[in-house]
């Protein structure tokens, strides 16, 4: 009896035999393991996240505070709030701070205002839509380090491609890896060609999903191409874009590869000159050895998404507030 | 924070079969803007295409000269006759055998562990009551955003006291965990999995382990490939992580790449050589499965 009870409250109990009048034990065993089996699905999902998601970010504050080196990880030692100290007095922390910045306005602004006017085309009918759609994205599949290795090449200074075009139309070479914003522009121009398609797609699933009846009425209206773009694809758009601003910026925020590998420097560059706040984490914890110092940054990149975010975020509410409003 | 939980979920309307069919009258039915597109309009996309595919045709012309070619001006725009002599080189310089391999194995198990965690999670938070659920649910939405990157410095802490530096379980582990996974699959659940289907099964009978089986499974398995294409191009692609957890004796491919490109090798088109070899997995994976890609990015995909 007890044997035909465990085995009908087991997960595997057959399928067909429904709850007989004389088992209650096995009905109420059957009660207890419904309440409790839902964790047993989310078990091996949780216990991965808690180990190595949560634990690990949590955890960041603290090794912040600590002056730990990498070869001797299992040693910590106390240093109270030195390890933030000391990257407030790093000119190298502030010049990677500002070329987060900048880079980020470089790679973001053109890269959605781009995704954009394209998602706006893709959404007219065309001939083999799927087509262009699939070749638009394929940038999206390369990784990092293939797309950087390419370009770094394109870029080059003597034999690359894109200064023997600019040659072609009479002007001088550049010199895409000292020149600080000649440098910028080159490393988000990668940013760039990665993500646009994407971000277009994005926004042509947004575009999709505005009711076609306001499309009809503006035309009836006698509004133009343009107009109709303005007034009615825009501010139907405007939650799928507030998303793409957030995760790009987010993007930048922690940008690496493309800098790391633009020349294979840890440093971004002779002189700072494209070193990303990723990239100077990666330089004081790997290339100098101190991990405490490496997650006062980490930490630091942390406090600058959430509060980037969090204007994001206010900026369109107010707005959208504002909208409402009128 | 609202804004976050709010991906764009619009689905594909109207999209045209595999092909768009060669006798279809433009301008006539299908969901979506009738608005036809002018010449400009392929005009400006066109362009746009050339600028996505230029990248891959230099590498390839690039893979298949020699270094001297890569020094000429004008520069060789056409491929040459180098490519399996460059291959042959790389192949020895940097080991990209090895590389590949590891990368098929450690995109190979977090693709298939992320989706298994990701399904059953998903199934439990979107058709399961229990308690704690919705705290549960917004913590791992709420950590969604938060790059991984950040907890670089404990994680690595934790591989060193496991020693597992420079070995591939190091960079699987973690890979398995994707809050977005778990997020994906409770919205395609949600949306596809009818209450009653689940109803009529308890009141045969079945058990939860069973229902998981025998329905929860069939139902979601296109949302599962959708979810693993997507997983296998991340890890495939991830590189923070792996520099960090591995080295050149236990590479994956972009961690092998990451050695091309810091001078070890100078020859520029062996260097290019690599870079094609270490892509081209993904590009077939792309070719074969694009469209569905495409389909599962719009349907609320997001970034790495």
């Amino acid at each position: 009896m007890s044997l035909t009870a465990t085995a009908k409250a087991g997960p595997r109990s057959p399928a067909g035999t429904g709850p007989g009048p004389d088992d209650g034990r096995a009905a109420a065993l059957r009660r207890t393991w419904r309440k409790a089996s839902p964790y047993a699905y989310i078990a091996p999902f949780f216990t991965l996240f808690l180990a190595f998601g949560l634990f690990p970010l949590v955890y960041t504050a603290f090794v912040s505070l600590y002056r730990v080196e990498l070869q001797t990880s299992g040693e910590m030692e106390w240093r109270g709030i030195a390890n933030y100290t000391a990257l407030f007095t790093d000119e190298y922390f502030w010049t990677s701070l500002r070329n987060t910045f900048t880079i980020g306005v470089l790679s973001t602004v053109p890269q959605l205002a781009m995704a954009l006017g394209l998602a706006h085309l893709l959404n007219y009918k065309l001939r083999g839509r799927t087509f262009i759609r699939t070749a638009i994205l394929l940038p999206y599949a390369t990784s990092v380090a293939a797309a950087t290795l390419v370009f770094a090449q394109l870029f080059g200074k003597d034999f690359g491609l894109i200064n023997y075009a600019i040659g072609l139309v009479g002007f001088d070479p550049v010199d895409w890896q000292t020149g600080t914003v000649a440098s910028q522009i080159a490393v988000s121009s990668i940013v760039v060609w990665r993500w646009t398609g994407y971000n277009a797609l994005i926004y042509l699933a947004g575009m999709q999903s505005i009711p076609h009846e306001l499309y009809e009425a503006a035309e009836m209206d006698g509004a133009s191409r343009w107009r109709q773009f303005v007034h009615v694809t825009l501010p139907g758009l405007r939650p799928t874009i507030v998303f793409t601003v957030i995760i790009s910026t987010i993007g930048a925020t922690q940008l690496f590869g493309e800098p790391l590998l633009f020349e294979g420097s840890i440093s971004g560059g002779i002189s700072h000159q494209y070193q990303t706040l990723g990239l100077y984490m990666y330089e004081q914890g790997w290339g100098f050895f101190h991990l405490g110092r490496a997650a006062a940054i980490a930490w630091v990149m942390f406090v600058l998404i959430v509060v980037l975010v969090g204007v994001n975020a206010l900026i369109a509410r107010r707005r959208a507030r504002k909208e409402a409003g009128r | 924070m609202t804004a976050l939980a709010a991906p764009p979920t619009a689905p594909e309307k109207g999209d045209p079969p595999q092909t768009p069919p060669p006798g279809r009258r433009i301008g006539k039915g299908g969901a979506g803007r009738t608005m036809k597109g002018g010449w400009l309009s392929y005009l400006i996309l066109g362009f746009a295409l050339l600028i996505s595919a230029f990248p891959f045709y230099w590498t390839i012309v690039a893979a298949s000269r020699s270094n001297a070619d890569m020094a000429k001006v004008p520069p060789s725009l056409l491929p040459g006759p180098n490519l399996i002599k460059n291959f042959e080189q790389v192949l020895e310089e940097a080991d990209i055998g090895k590389a590949l391999l590891n990368s098929l194995i450690v995109s190979g198990s977090i693709t298939i562990g992320t989706v298994l965690c990701c399904t059953l999670a998903g199934f439990a938070f979107a058709k399961l009551k229990f308690k704690g659920r919705n705290a549960l649910l917004t913590l791992t939405i709420g950590t969604m955003m938060i790059p991984p990157q950040l907890g670089v410095i404990p994680l690595f802490m934790l591989i060193a006291e496991l020693q597992w530096v420079n070995q591939l379980q190091a960079v699987i582990l973690p890979g398995l965990v994707s809050a977005f996974g778990v997020f994906f699959m409770r919205q395609y659940l949600v949306q596809s999995l009818p209450d009653e289907l689940i109803e009529a099964a308890r009141v045969d009978g079945a058990s939860t382990a069973r229902i998981f089986w025998s329905i929860v499974i069939p139902i979601a398995r296109p949302g599962m490939a959708v979810l693993g294409m997507l997983t296998f191009m991340t890890a495939w692609n991830d590189f923070f992580w792996p520099i960090i957890a591995l080295s050149s004796q236990e590479p994956t491919v972009q961690v092998a790449l990451r050695q091309l490109g810091g001078g070890y090798v100078n020859d520029q088109s062996v260097i290019m050589a690599g870079t094609l070899l270490g892509t081209l997995p993904v590009l077939l994976v792309f070719g074969l499965l694009g469209r569905q890609i495409v389909g599962g990015i719009m349907q609320g995909a997001v970034k790495g």
